[in-house]
């Protein structure tokens, strides 16, 4: 293999069309069926993640939770920037996240971005999770690049309108409901695969 | 100690040249008005034309008619002497601004850091002709005899006692620094040089000139002291450049913008700080001046960056009418971090800690725009919670009281007060949970909780009240 090809297929760069994508450091998501379809093998580190759900309540956090509640644990600070509502302290303590290690910031639309690219860009957190309503793709790209330069997680939580508008982020999930399947739409490093993604363990 | 006097000969022309492009133009400073009115400087091109200094203003007018005439500005004069102490600080520690027109710096302790005598001047013009200020330089063991060596002799620096008093020696009596009475009267006396003074016994020579001159004469050897009061830098950086002409146009000025962010500059590397935020007003003849803020993400101190960001918004601003001032701010001066990293340092250069992350948010969103939560042990979903502010993290024993015993699931998301289920209900899934609690404290709450899947699959979290099949009340989301 050449010298200049393996770091960027060993990065998820450069794929190639047939045989299995390399398995390298990534977060497990904590639901096998998914790990088993992302050419990591969970969420890739120093990446945008970008969930696309049709509405609240369909099942976008629980398919978080299990990766936060590893990230918390760890010790450092997971981050939501103005979350739409407030999280439950009970459902996320039982869901194994360490509550020390969440923290909130609430801010409006505009100053959410910013907050956001702060928070990916200084590599104090382990993930940022953020809400972003009307965001251009020039935000994205700042929020990709600022996931890559601090080497953070970060999660975009997004409509699923959104889902036409071109993105940086290195993994789209589309959620689908009745009954709820995920849709891989991208991820670096790999095909995305056809089918969708059955998770009984995320319906129930 | 070894002191380093900067002497500015033309401190006062230099303040209103280098906020001018046409710099090259005549130009002369006055003091009085009317038929009063002299010159108290020419530029070299006004001096090219027989200008100088003590001409009154109407005979300089007479000799170059097109000459610019500036009224000197004593205050402008101090806080431009202000600025350089501030520039000077990041040389040495110890900067006295006490002199009129001269800087005194101690560089033995620098002269370590930048690499001995020879650099550290060369350090100190190229700053100051960058700048756009006339300087001189000398370097003594005594703080007096480098103010009297940089008016003399520029360049010279002297290290011991011995060549010092040679030095000294040579000097007539005219520069020594002493008052224009007592030099008239040792030349009378047919003393012309220091040298002549200072082999001259002590108490007679003070009898004749008086003990004002004999004390200037022991500063300039270093046997007398002289306590000298150091600058310290301010914590706010607050200039405002008066522009020559009335500009709408964007374009010209840039040259001012340019320049007072040189300054800028120039005072966060003498603090060794940087700047995060900073805001320029661009002064109008009429109504409230036009304001720019500018907010970076990490502090910086880069006067071409600064630069490029600062013209980016101002290409950005209408500027409702000619700009006839410009004014910097900045009151937030962070420490600024160098970029560097450790060598097995895997985190990302720009890594901040945490704390400081969250300092940099609060301080744009509001002191309670960060906060953790905490369990709280009550019932009622309303009050199950608690904010707080940073590190305090919540008790161990109200989480595990609560924890322990069995609870139907909760929601992951809450919503601060119900409203009402817009959605229509498909089916119930699980409930009525019965909470009732708070009948001691006010706030009593009877009801009966359901989790709810929506038509279109979405699992709510809603009650009614208890004993009532009304419409449902939205708590929360099982997102």
């Amino acid at each position: 293999m050449s010298a200049i090809l393996q770091p960027l297929i060993e990065n998820g760069r450069l794929w190639r069309g047939q045989g299995t994508a390399p398995r390298h450091d990534a977060l497990p998501t904590g639901f096998d069926a998914l790990d088993g379809v992302l050419p990591g093998g969970g969420w890739p580190h120093a990446a945008l993640s970008e969930i696309l759900f049709p509405a609240d309540g369909v099942g976008e956090m629980r398919l978080l939770l299990p990766a936060l509640a590893t990230l918390s644990r760890e010790g450092r600070p997971v981050v939501l920037v103005a979350p739409p509502y407030l999280p439950f302290p009970a459902a996320w303590i039982a869901a194994g996240v360490d509550l020390r290690f969440l923290q909130i910031v609430q801010a409006g639309e505009h100053d959410a971005m910013w907050a956001a690219e702060q928070c990916l860009r200084s590599a104090a957190c382990a993930a940022v999770l953020c809400w972003p309503r009307q965001a251009d793709t020039a935000t994205l790209r700042r929020l990709q690049l600022a996931a890559e330069t601090g080497q953070t997680m970060g999660f975009l939580l997004r409509p699923s309108a959104a889902t036409v508008q071109a993105s940086m982020a290195a993994v789209r999930i589309g959620i689908e409901t009745g009954p709820t399947r995920l849709r891989v739409l991208k991820c670096r490093g790999g095909n995305p695969p056809a089918q969708a993604v059955a998770l009984a363990s995320l319906a129930a | 100690m070894q002191w380093a006097c900067i002497s500015f000969p033309q401190l006062a022309l230099d303040d209103v040249l280098r906020q001018r492009s046409d710099g090259v133009a005549p130009l002369v400073l006055f003091e009085g008005a009317g038929s009063r009115a002299r010159v108290c400087a020419a530029n070299a091109a006004a001096r090219h034309h027989g200008l100088h200094a003590g001409q009154s203003l109407t005979a300089a007018r007479a000799l170059y008619p097109r000459v610019n005439a500036v009224e000197h500005d004593a205050a402008a004069v101090e806080r431009c002497h202000d600025f350089l102490a501030a520039w000077a600080y990041r040389y040495s520690s110890q900067v006295c601004r006490t002199f009129p027109g001269v800087l005194l710096l101690e560089v033995r302790a620098s002269f370590r850091l930048f690499g001995g005598w020879p650099a550290l001047q060369a350090e100190l013009r190229r700053d100051l002709v960058a700048l756009g200020f006339e300087h001189r330089i000398a370097a003594a063991p005594h703080p007096h005899a480098a103010m009297v060596l940089a008016g003399a002799r520029d360049g010279c620096a002297i290290e011991d006692a011995a060549h010092l008093l040679d030095a000294l020696g040579t000097l007539p009596v005219g520069r020594s620094g002493l008052d224009a009475s007592c030099v008239e009267s040792l030349q009378r006396m047919g003393l012309r040089r220091l040298r002549q003074l200072f082999v001259l016994p002590r108490a007679e020579l003070g009898r004749r000139i008086g003990a004002q001159a004999l004390l200037h004469l022991d500063r300039l050897r270093g046997a007398a002291t002289h306590a000298l009061e150091f600058y310290r830098p301010p914590d706010v950086f607050d200039r405002r450049i008066e522009l020559p002409f009335n500009t709408a146009s964007h374009e010209s000025l840039l040259f001012p913008l340019r320049r007072l962010l040189r300054d800028f500059s120039a005072f966060l590397a003498g603090r060794d700080g940087g700047a995060q935020r900073f805001s320029l007003a661009f002064e109008h003849e009429r109504g409230a001046p036009t304001g720019v803020r500018i907010g970076l993400l990490a502090p910086e101190r880069d006067p071409e960056l600064l630069f490029a960001i600062a013209r980016a918004r101002l290409e950005r601003t209408r500027l409702p009418e000619p700009v006839c001032g410009l004014r910097l701010v900045s009151d937030e001066l962070p420490a600024f971090t160098p970029t560097r990293r450790d060598l097995f340092d895997t985190r990302p250069q720009q890594a901040v800690t945490w704390e400081a992350l969250r300092e940099r948010l609060r301080a744009r969103l509001g002191e309670q725009a960060v906060h953790g939560l905490a369990l709280h042990p009550d019932h009622r979903p309303e009050r199950a919670w608690r904010t707080h502010a940073g590190t305090d993290a919540p008790r161990a024993s109200s989480v595990s009281r609560i924890t322990n015993e069995p609870l139907p699931p909760r929601p992951t998301w809450l919503l601060a007060r119900p409203i009402p289920l817009r959605e229509r209900v498909k089916r119930i899934l699980a409930g009525p949970e019965r909470i009732e609690s708070g009948w001691w404290d006010g706030a009593d709450m009877r009801r009966d909780y359901y989790v709810i899947e929506t038509a279109s699959h979405q699992r709510a979290w809603a009650f009614r009240p208890a004993g009532d099949d009304g419409p449902f009340m939205l708590q929360g989301w099982f997102a």
